[in-house]
């Protein structure tokens, strides 16, 4: 993870019409990281990812994706770049051996035929290879469209919201190829709402309104937002989470199973309130380390969603 | 730059697409048949009980002879019998009658003197299928009715032309547009429909099935993608422009008398014009319906304006300045000068350079307005 960063771009701005989707935003993100981009919808994930690969222009800002301008050399960057969309945007009316075939000649690649067959046999789609791709199911789909965006052997890969509407089971396997691209040297740019997915990230951008509001590695963000946290079992949930919600310090409470978890950046305040309920029956209190999720909680309901803009915008 | 795989690449992935499209192929061909069906009915029926006007200013045996054979025939229905030209003229302008048929004065004694009275047809040529039809069944009617009469004249007035002139007045319609022109003018009718608008599909679908987004992610350029979609398409043309052809030769008995190059040249030129019409109308559409009302709006003046429905010349000014921007203007004069009149490219090129540059133009256009962002 030295050298030059592998997207370097700074005060990147985009507006439609007089909303502001993407507001000066600087990303650096270095080679052969998996880095995450989370933050609520319309937030300007989709945005910022499309700016990075030279399909939509940045009213403002300036930068370098794989040494090349974002502004004015897109043709480059995309020959070297594996986009993966939000929406699965293969042809479905063409079958999975058409769509490799179709995407290897349009980057131009030598020997398609070889490619794709190495590409459908490591799909283990050997023997489906003829089967429309509108007829796959969400997780074939999408791993159909992140074996396209590696056709090429791009050394950035863009995945924008991958594994929506996808089963865990194929979800942990999408993350298994990732994580071995990101061995071979590959950097991953991801955006994501999953929390098993976040925890994969090296390091974490959380954007909303279009601004960044934290950039760090993901281990550190707990800490860096400096949140305790109370776990709380056993005892009446339902009176508990009634007398907890708004209490003093609490500026966060999340249910998890028969637990009530409770966070707040005020440890003081936060354990008065907690003390006060350790006396009733049967509840057990627990002193807990804040993670990663009680941290997205906090940033989430800390910052609406934005759906007036749009995330598709 | 420009990379033949790029090309090929759209090319081939548009190729299975239509193949895979089986009712929007099927439209491709059915157009043509269904067009040269509905045209070629009105074309081929003979036409028969149209309603005419006789308007007498002479009688005797010849005139009545003459009467007797027009009732007889079943192409006109004799419904009125006037006097005068002002009578015989109204029922024309107002459409009562499509002919009128006027016995001149002194015509029974001019006849036998052999001083070629006239007999005038005047038609309603503005229904030009119909009216071509009767006018040469006018002349044949006439020839059998006077011929009792004729084996009693002289001899001198039996040997060579008739004793007696049939003259024509098409009104309405000075070109006289008859079924030759029409199959022809059906070629650069249907081709404008169809090559305009499966292209202005193009970008639009791509649009909005959302792999405009993976296309663009690509390295292909415009002019790639522009090249390798359009040109599926003209085998799509070819093939209706082969079946319309080979109707109108077997079916229509339509002769074709110009060179086979030449017509090859305009018809691929306008099919490609078509197509870059269509492409050009698919890069500002948004919607595949707006693409559709787009096309139906190119539709219009290309029936209309451009001497397929009616004649050029007679049209106003402002409509023959419009005309001329309309591919299909030119094509039609081109392809009825080839097909009708067996005129070379030199005999053309007044048209040819024309719709050429119209190609350039909108080709220019649509590569311009191609977006390579989504913006």
């Amino acid at each position: 993870m030295n050298g030059e960063p592998v997207i370097d771009v700074r005060g990147l701005t985009k507006r439609f019409g007089d909303k502001t989707v993407v507001d000066h935003f600087d990303l650096k993100v270095p080679r052969g990281s998996i880095y995450g981009f989370l933050g609520p919808n319309g937030s300007g994930k989709t945005t910022t990812i499309r700016m990075v690969c030279g399909l939509l222009k940045p009213d403002e800002g300036e930068g370098t994706c794989l040494g090349y301008d974002v502004l004015n050399e897109s043709m480059k960057i995309k020959n070297k770049v594996g986009y993966m969309t939000q929406r699965f945007s293969l042809y479905e009316d063409l079958s999975i051996r058409e769509n490799l075939e179709f995407f290897a000649r349009l980057y131009g690649l030598g020997h398609v035929r070889q490619r794709v067959d190495d590409a459908i046999a490591s799909l283990g789609l050997e023997g489906r290879s003829k089967q429309l791709s509108g007829s796959l199911s969400g997780g074939w789909k999408q791993r159909l469209a992140l074996a396209v965006s590696m056709m090429h052997n791009p050394q950035l890969l863009l995945l924008d919201e991958p594994t929506a509407g996808v089963d865990p089971k194929a979800r942990r396997d999408f993350w298994d190829t990732i994580r071995e691209y990101s061995r071979q040297g590959v950097t991953t740019l991801v955006s994501t709402h999953y929390m098993d997915e976040a925890v994969q990230c090296d390091r974490i951008a959380y954007i909303a309104y279009g601004k960044k509001l934290l950039d760090a590695p993901t281990a550190e963000i707990p800490g860096r937002l400096g949140l305790h946290a109370f776990k709380l079992d056993n005892g009446d949930l339902e009176k508990l989470t009634a007398e907890l919600r708004g209490a003093d310090g609490v500026e966060i409470l999340a249910r998890f199973g028969a637990s009530i978890h409770v966070c707040g950046k005020d440890r003081e305040k936060l354990a008065a309130t907690v003390d006060r309920i350790r006396g009733e029956p049967g509840v057990r209190v627990t002193e807990i380390e804040a993670g990663l999720e009680e941290a997205f909680i906090y940033l989430m309901a800390n910052s609406d969603d934005n759906f007036s803009v749009g995330d598709a915008a | 730059m420009i990379s033949f795989s790029r090309i090929a690449a759209v090319f081939i992935k548009e190729m299975v697409q239509m193949r895979r499209d089986r009712p929007t192929f099927a439209i491709m061909i059915m157009v043509p048949v269904m067009q040269l069906a509905l045209f070629g009915f009105a074309i081929n029926t003979d036409p028969r009980h149209l309603p005419a006007a006789v308007e007498l200013r002479d009688d005797g045996p010849l005139t009545r002879s003459l009467l007797a054979s027009l009732k007889q025939s079943t192409y006109v229905e004799i419904t009125r019998i006037v006097y005068s030209d002002a009578e015989g003229e109204e029922l024309l302008r107002s459409g009562d009658v499509n002919f009128l048929i006027v016995i001149p004065e002194n015509f029974e004694t001019d006849f036998v003197r052999g001083a070629q009275p006239e007999i005038l047809i005047a038609a309603d040529a503005s229904d030009p299928v119909a009216a071509s039809g009767v006018i040469g069944a006018l002349n044949e009617i006439a020839r059998t009715a006077f011929a009792p009469e004729l084996e009693r004249l002289p001899a001198r007035l039996r040997g060579g032309a008739p004793p007696y002139n049939v003259v024509i007045h098409r009104q309405y319609n000075p070109e006289g547009v008859t079924a030759y022109n029409i199959v022809p003018g059906l070629l650069g009718v249907i081709l404008t429909m169809t090559m305009t608008m499966i292209t202005s599909i193009a970008l639009t679908r791509e649009r909005e099935r959302g792999t405009y987004e993976a296309l663009l992610s690509t390295p292909v350029r415009p002019l790639e993608i522009m090249v390798g979609k359009t040109t599926p398409y003209i085998i799509v043309g070819a093939i209706q422009a082969a079946i319309i052809l080979l109707a109108s030769r077997f079916v229509f008995h339509i002769p074709f008398m110009g060179g086979v190059g030449a017509f090859l040249l305009v018809i691929s030129i306008f099919i490609l014009t078509n197509l870059m019409l269509g492409y050009l109308i698919s890069t500002v559409a948004r919607t595949q319906m707006q693409a559709m009302q787009m096309t139906f709006f190119v539709f219009l003046p290309s029936i209309l304006l451009s001497g397929f429905m009616f004649p050029f010349q007679a049209m106003p000014a402002w409509a023959r300045t419009i005309g001329e921007a309309i591919p299909n203007t030119h094509f039609l004069r081109m392809i009825r000068e080839i097909m009708l009149k067996g005129a070379g490219l030199a005999d053309i090129k007044g048209d040819l350079v024309p719709l050429v540059l119209i190609l350039l133009v909108l080709a220019g256009i649509a590569l311009l307005r191609f977006q390579r962002t989504l913006d």
